[in-house]
């Protein structure tokens, strides 16, 4: 017990080092991580954001079936996107002509497929929530269906924003599906989940816990600048 | 003139009378209008009176093609098709207001209709000056009081210059003082030449606002007469009783 207390003193000791050294190493990582995951969130909420006002808001054929997968798509194992997307990119897959295999372009599209389904079905719920209240107003005033879920979406925005950073969580913290298709090469694939596998691995528990010290408090200062954004919007807005 | 007339064809725009024609509304097996047969001229202010539940708001509902009709038929006299074109607008009981400024609220009606931008500025001020709205032009819609988010509500119903409003029982949520400003501004409104058709279950707001009077009870048409002759010499019992204070029962 003493032990481990005495290992997390010492790996926050060198954690706080290692960030007032700015030691570029260190800083390639975090820096790759967050590229990686915001694309990744971008993008995906460029997708999810529309896909879930629509599932909400229009009826077709094969609606209840798309809404049943993309919730139990908010589950999905890491390792298993990772692994499908590697054989779709590998060289002998349908994509392996383009070469993505290995590089940051890659591990977006694993970290996209991992978190639209979470954007798109916390967007559909709170649309859903919201089109009750402003239906048959927003009807009246003469809105098409279009321009309804346009409406829809702007007047939910921090609502929304909710889905969008719990997808941001979980695409930072996510190892199996970057591993898998990013390979964690030095200086190229290599970011903070990764780095901490490969640590501990290496017997370098210092640096691991290090590096969790510094994706802890990425993650706590992106919740919380989130939610006093979201704070003050709500004070003026409702 | 409150009317610049700056919204194309507004004044060719007649709509009325509104005929209705052995109007049927029934859900899950209730009927709650039944045979409901009138014409509603354009003259001021036609309100639809009765107690809870006689059919006023969706009678209402109906003439703003908000309800599939069951039977009958409810014809404006225009062949102008809702929702693309401006000459009506109506206006919930209870304000949904867009997150955004109380001008933002405005410009967002207008453009949902085919409305030349650079009109926007005056027919919105326009309504914000008649609605006595302009001191909170830049304020979140949502944080106004009661009365004011009801003034922005027909404000903008107003801003399109429509030929009809109609209204459902637009101060049933609003206090004493927000009720005065609410029928205060109604007469306005009317007096510009805008046709408005309202419900209420208040008494002493259809006598205040109303030139005729539309009684329902229980779904059906009861009385339908001009307002002076509805208050002084009611034709029905039930009339009679509603006028006097009574509770309606059934048949």
């Amino acid at each position: 017990m003493v032990f481990v207390l005495n290992d997390f003193s010492q790996a926050f000791s060198k954690a706080i080092q290692l960030i007032f050294q700015l030691d570029p190493a260190l800083l390639e990582i975090i820096g790759l991580s967050l590229r990686v995951s915001i694309t990744a969130v971008l993008i995906a909420s460029l997708i999810g954001l529309p896909l879930g006002a629509a599932l909400a808001l229009y009826k077709f054929y094969g609606r209840g079936i798309i809404v049943a997968l993309l919730n139990a798509f908010m589950g999905l194992p890491p390792v298993v996107v990772g692994l499908v997307v590697y054989l779709i990119l590998s060289r002998s897959g349908p994509l392996g002509v383009l070469g993505l295999l290995f590089t940051p372009t890659a591990m977006i599209i694993a970290q996209v497929c991992l978190i639209t389904p979470i954007i798109a079905a916390l967007t559909r719920q709170t649309i859903l929530d919201a089109n009750v209240e402003y239906h048959e107003q927003l009807r009246a005033l003469g809105a098409k269906a279009s321009r309804m879920m346009k409406t829809l979406l702007w007047e939910t925005r921090f609502s929304l924003m909710t889905g969008v950073f719990a997808g941001f969580g979980r695409a930072i913290a996510e190892v199996g599906a970057v591993l898998i298709v990013g390979g964690n090469i030095n200086h190229a694939t290599r970011v903070m989940t990764t780095a901490i596998a490969l640590e501990t691995r290496k017997g370098d528990i210092e640096l691991a816990l290090a590096l969790g010290i510094i994706l802890i408090t990425i993650s706590l200062i992106v919740t919380s600048l989130v939610m006093s954004a979201k704070h003050a919007a709500y004070q003026y807005h409702s | 003139m409150l009317h610049t007339n700056i919204i194309a064809n507004m004044n060719e725009v007649n709509a009325l009378p509104l005929q209705v024609k052995n109007l049927q509304i029934t859900k899950n097996g209730n009927v709650l209008l039944k045979d409901v047969t009138l014409s509603i001229e354009s003259n001021n202010v036609t309100v639809i009176l009765g107690p809870n539940g006689a059919g006023k708001s969706l009678l209402l509902r109906c003439a703003h093609g908000l309800e599939n009709l069951s039977k009958g038929s409810l014809m404006w006299n225009t062949n102008i098709p809702q929702p693309q074109q401006s000459w009506r607008a109506y206006i919930f009981q209870k304000p949904v207001l867009l997150r955004r400024s109380v001008r933002a609220n405005l410009e967002y009606v207008l453009s949902l209709h085919s409305i030349n931008k650079a009109n926007y500025a005056s027919l919105i001020d326009a309504a914000l000056k008649n609605t006595g709205l302009g001191q909170l032009a830049d304020r979140n819609a949502r944080v106004l009081s009661g009365g004011e988010q009801q003034r922005l509500n027909i404000a903008r119903a107003w801003v399109l210059q429509p030929r009809v409003i109609l209204l459902d029982e637009p101060t049933a949520e609003l206090d004493p003082n927000g009720t005065a400003g609410i029928e205060r501004l109604i007469m306005t409104i009317a007096q510009e030449g805008t046709k408005i058709i309202m419900s209420t279950h208040d008494l002493g707001q259809a006598h205040r606002l109303a030139n005729d009077i539309v009684f329902l009870h229980q779904g059906r048409l009861i009385e339908r007469t001009p307002a002076q002759s509805f208050f002084e010499q009611p034709q029905t019992k039930m009339a009679q009783d509603f006028i006097a204070g009574k509770l309606l029962n059934g048949e």
